[in-house]
């Protein structure tokens, strides 16, 4: 005996008209909006938001400027002030830190990821250090370095370097057995078999660690900017416009703060499009 | 259990080579005592094989026999337990040989272009990049490539891929030439023109080819000898000639004798599945 199936039947269903009208919208935005539209809709909609919340005055006008006059601040800052001045000092240090970190991570990290042994051995330290906030070293580094920028270097370095090294002997740990296979047995030695193949193998997760590194490395320069004396820098500068309250000029140095951040993420993706082409 | 294998009387459309004034089935690969365990399994005890030269030889069997792990320990992929792997009395290390992976995709180097790839075994040996260029263009004229050898293989389709894949195998002249089932990540077309290619180089060179296959007519339409094997513990269940004269054609397939080859080793396979 068989029974047919009975249609599922749901404790409650989207109503077809709400459904029916909801696709029909859908499909004139599709239809009438491109990439780029909808690319630039998202600042459009925090620009509104933060516009209309400041000039109607939901949060007091003391804590948040409207967009308007922040940009304006910017502008002032960069033209007729001296926020450049801050922010080629901090793009230095970042670059300093992320430098020494690159130098040193990759070719330990690719060294580490060619010997199990050594990378077994050398793995917790690493993975322990590289959890440990690198803000929780600030007073130790000050020790070492003294106050000043070589401290701030030093520490944004030390960060930056745990995740580069990590990632590149992570990438030759992973690299296609069989391109190292394929090496092999056409005759390639062991040093061969690195140069030729385990490095550009590790190359894709290097630069997912380049660019994790770098975006740490302006974190850390920052917050050291903040708290270990520096004369200058946008950390520097966003906390002193904070304690004279000059709010203008702290949303205006954040935005360049994150203008820089975001260029050299966007940097990164363009060296390593170009680099690493096959795996695009 | 050794397999001497029968002596070829009918050769006449193949082009002699090098060695030709040895006879022609003179056994090439000799394997002896060979023995291969995975954890609980023995894959292989006490084996023998002999492989001849100058001939393509196909291995074929059912699943889960070992086909390329074989080929893979002869070609010194994989460690074997114990016994002996002989090419010509020489040890591996001692030949020059090419090896075809199945997956051309992770076999060749995207980071380098076609002509690159192809010259990379010549390059390990020390050649120059005059010779390199050289050899890839007797190459790539013997192959009759329609593609720009100077793009990286991703802008390759896979057969053009698997295609850059033998010419590197062969770059450095090989005795001896492996292929693990290079056709089973291939579209038919690309089957059929590779398969072909292949068969031309083989009557140009008379390079020993041994092939790993999973597809019974591929198996019988390259081979002179197929070797069919056991479920594990794995043992030579019978060597079957195949004697259409080359080069074989799309005629072939529905050439009687073929066809009743091909049967003969379906039988076999079947009685080896069920045993």
């Amino acid at each position: 005996m068989s029974v047919s199936p009975k249609p599922p039947t749901y404790a409650w269903e989207f109503p077809d008209r709400i459904k029916a009208t909801l696709s029909h919208w859908g499909r004139l935005v599709n239809a009438y909006t491109s990439y780029f539209q909808i690319y630039i809709l998202g600042p459009i909609l925090l620009y509104s938001i933060w516009w209309i919340t400041s000039s109607a005055e939901l949060v007091s006008p003391r804590l948040l400027p409207g967009p308007n006059e922040t940009f304006h601040q910017l502008w002032m800052s960069v033209v007729y002030g001296d926020l450049l001045l801050d922010f080629w000092g901090t793009l230095k240090r970042t670059l300093y830190a992320f430098g020494i970190a690159a130098a040193f991570g990759i070719p330990i990290g690719v060294m580490l990821g060619a010997s199990r042994k050594i990378y077994g051995s050398v793995e917790f330290v690493v993975d322990f250090f590289r959890s440990t906030p690198a803000t929780a070293m600030f007073p130790l580094f000050l020790l070492l370095f003294g106050i000043g920028q070589e401290a701030q270097i030093a520490v944004a370095a030390f960060a930056a370097l745990l995740i580069v090294l990590f990632s590149a002997a992570y990438g030759v740990i992973n690299a296609t057995k069989t391109r190292v296979l394929a090496a092999r047995v056409m005759g390639a030695n062991r040093w061969r078999v690195f140069k030729d193949v385990m490095v550009y193998e590790s190359l894709p997760q290097t630069f997912v660690g380049l660019r994790t590194g770098i975006s740490l490395a302006l974190v850390v320069i920052i917050v050291a900017e903040m708290f270990i004396g520096s004369s200058n820098g946008l950390g520097r500068r966003i906390i002193d416009a904070q304690q004279v309250y000059d709010l203008r000029e702290m949303y205006a140095s954040i935005i360049a703060t994150g203008v820089m951040g975001y260029s050299l993420n966007l940097l990164f993706i363009a060296i390593e499009r170009r680099v690493v082409r096959w795996i695009h | 259990m050794s397999v001497i294998p029968k002596v070829h009387q009918q050769v006449p459309t193949v082009a002699p080579h090098a060695n030709s004034a040895q006879p022609r089935s003179r056994s090439h690969i000799t394997v002896r005592g060979l023995t291969k365990r995975f954890a609980r399994r023995t894959l292989y005890q006490n084996f023998d094989l002999d492989l001849p030269q100058g001939r393509i030889t196909t291995v074929f069997g059912p699943n889960g026999c070992g086909k390329s792990t074989l080929i893979n320990m002869i070609a010194g992929l994989l460690p074997i337990d114990s016994g002996q792997i002989l090419f010509d009395g020489k040890e591996l290390r001692d030949i020059t040989f090419g090896y075809v992976f199945q997956n051309y995709r992770e076999a060749l180097f995207p980071w380098m272009r076609a002509r690159d790839n192809i010259a990379y075994p010549l390059r390990i040996r020390g050649a120059s990049k005059a010779e390199c260029n050289r050899r890839v263009e007797e190459l790539a004229a013997s192959f009759d490539i329609g593609f720009d050898l100077n793009l990286r293989p991703f802008n390759l389709s896979g057969g053009q891929q698997q295609l850059v894949s033998i010419m590197r195998a062969l770059a450095p002249n090989p005795e001896v030439l492996f292929l693990d089932e290079p056709f089973s990540a291939l579209d038919y077309e690309m089957t059929l023109f590779i398969r072909d290619r292949l068969q031309a180089i083989f009557m140009e060179t008379g390079i020993t080819m041994i092939v790993v296959s999973h597809d019974l007519e591929e198996a019988v339409f390259l081979a002179d000898e197929v070797f069919l094997l056991s479920k594990p513990p794995t043992r030579v269940a019978k060597v079957i000639r195949v004697d259409p004269q080359r080069p074989r054609t799309d005629q072939t397939l529905s050439d009687p004798d073929f066809v009743a080859t091909k049967a003969e080793c379906l039988r076999v396979f079947q009685q080896e599945v069920r045993r």
